[in-house]
């Protein structure tokens, strides 16, 4: 069972990961990757079965859990506490809950089933608002490339982004003529 | 296209640090004095960062912590910021973006202007950015932040001009909100370099990046460059970024992830 917990939360780590890791190209503190899977590696997940509630550590520091422990991520030492994990409801099926991930586009919180040492299902209890693979998307595109026809000039393009340009060189520019029609 | 998708838009022009400043607004205050100060504002913070970035002017904090006259403790806490953004993107490209590299005598400058750029464009479109029901395109030489607060209304469309002829676009982006950046060789001579070699980059003629936040577009369009060929394999291992990059032989490729 402890294994398995331990798994499903490296799981949860992971997948935390996945969505967090705009978060950690794209911030200026490095550090922030280093958060990421601290406050995700402590999972707290409890058996339906048992009644035992046990936190996987990732880094196996050695201190297995008793029954009810919130124990510590090992890997990191903070133990920031996970959120308590529903019990499942099926006969078998645990559910993992994961902690809530603040990430640069708001709180994330993954949950897993887990049955017969297997993740069957993986679902996102909280997405931020903005998430952060569908907001891009229907914020900025694909360029798309100009055909032959589109002889380029200021129509329907609102500016112009290029190559540094400087003042000079400014006046001879699509962009001034963009600028000078005022649409 | 009906009136009520496309309001007017209006334009302002200034020039700082020797680039064009171009605006576009669009909605309640582009035409309200309101708007009109966010601009003056904006003009103003691009001018606040040229004087302790530019390393075109002796008495920046930028050139006398280059000459070991000051130290990072008695610069505005900006600088620190910047420097740590252009360490970040130091490893992430693996060592061809650099804010310190070789000058003409061999000494290792400091020239964080591949950062502050971006970082200073972003900066300064705060104040437009609080308009409220205002759309928001502020560029600065070619570098620019876009903002659409009515979600009915369009995008701001982006022409990627052509680095083989200025007058033409070889692409167009549509964007709601993020940023653009476009680092090339076409205006300034090759001035960007690989801070590995110290030599400028090849095959690549430009590179376009589409992104969340211009800090980071900025930083990835002139990584890219100075990458060379390997421009385009390192864009695409870079998450939440599309863009646009042209080689010399006039060919493009886009990259990222379509809508």
């Amino acid at each position: 069972m402890r294994r398995i917990i331990t798994w499903a939360s490296t799981t949860v780590a992971m997948l935390v990961l996945l969505l967090g890791y705009h978060t950690s190209t794209s911030s200026t503190v490095a550090g922030q990757v280093a958060d990421t899977v601290i406050s995700s590696g402590s999972v707290a997940g409890s058996g339906s079965g048992s009644g035992t509630t046990t936190s996987g550590g990732t880094g196996g520091s050695g201190s297995s859990s008793g029954a009810g422990s919130s124990g510590s991520s090992g890997s990191s030492g903070s133990g920031s506490s996970g959120s308590s994990g529903s019990s499942g409801s099926s006969s078998s099926a645990t559910q993992v809950t994961g902690s809530l991930v603040q990430t640069r586009y708001g709180p994330v919180q993954v949950q897993l089933a887990v049955s017969g040492g297997k993740v069957t299902s993986a679902s996102i209890l909280q997405y931020p608002s903005g998430d952060p693979q569908s907001s891009q998307i229907s914020n900025y595109a694909l360029p798309v490339l100009a055909d032959e026809t589109v002889s380029a000039q200021s129509a329907s393009i609102d500016m112009v982004s290029g190559a540094t340009f400087t003042s000079t060189g400014y006046i001879q520019s699509l962009q001034s003529a963009i600028d000078q029609a005022g649409l | 296209m009906s009136t009520a998708t496309r309001p007017r838009t209006t334009r302002q022009v200034a020039h700082v640090m020797g680039m064009p400043i171009s605006l576009a607004l669009r909605g309640r205050h582009a035409t309200t004095a309101a708007g009109e100060r966010a601009w003056l504002e904006a003009v103003a913070t691009l001018r606040d960062v040229d004087r302790v970035f530019s390393t075109y002017r002796a008495d920046s904090h930028v050139s006398r912590l280059d000459r070991g006259e000051i130290g990072l403790a008695e610069c505005p806490p900006e600088v620190a910021e910047v420097l740590a953004i252009g360490e970040v993107a130091r490893v992430q490209s693996g060592g061809a973006f650099d804010v310190r590299r070789p000058d003409a005598t061999g000494r290792l400058a400091l020239d964080p202007s591949g950062v502050v750029k971006g970082w200073a464009v972003e900066r300064a479109a705060r104040s437009l950015l609080r308009l409220e029901d205002t759309d928001v395109c502020l560029s600065a030489g070619g570098d620019m932040v876009c903002h659409v607060a009515d979600p009915h209304r369009d995008p701001w469309l982006v022409g990627i001009e052509d680095p083989h002829d200025p007058t033409r676009v070889v692409a167009r982006v549509p964007v709601r909100e993020g940023a653009i950046a476009t680092s090339g060789a076409v205006h300034r001579g090759a001035h960007i370099v690989d801070a590995r070699t110290g030599s400028t980059a090849t095959g690549v003629a430009q590179v376009t990046v589409v992104g969340a936040d211009l800090t980071w577009a900025d930083v990835d369009a002139t990584a890219a460059y100075a990458l060379g060929a390997g421009a385009l394999a390192w864009l695409s291992s870079r998450p939440g970024r599309t863009g646009l990059v042209v080689w010399d032989d006039g060919r493009c490729e886009t990259f990222g992830r379509a809508a």
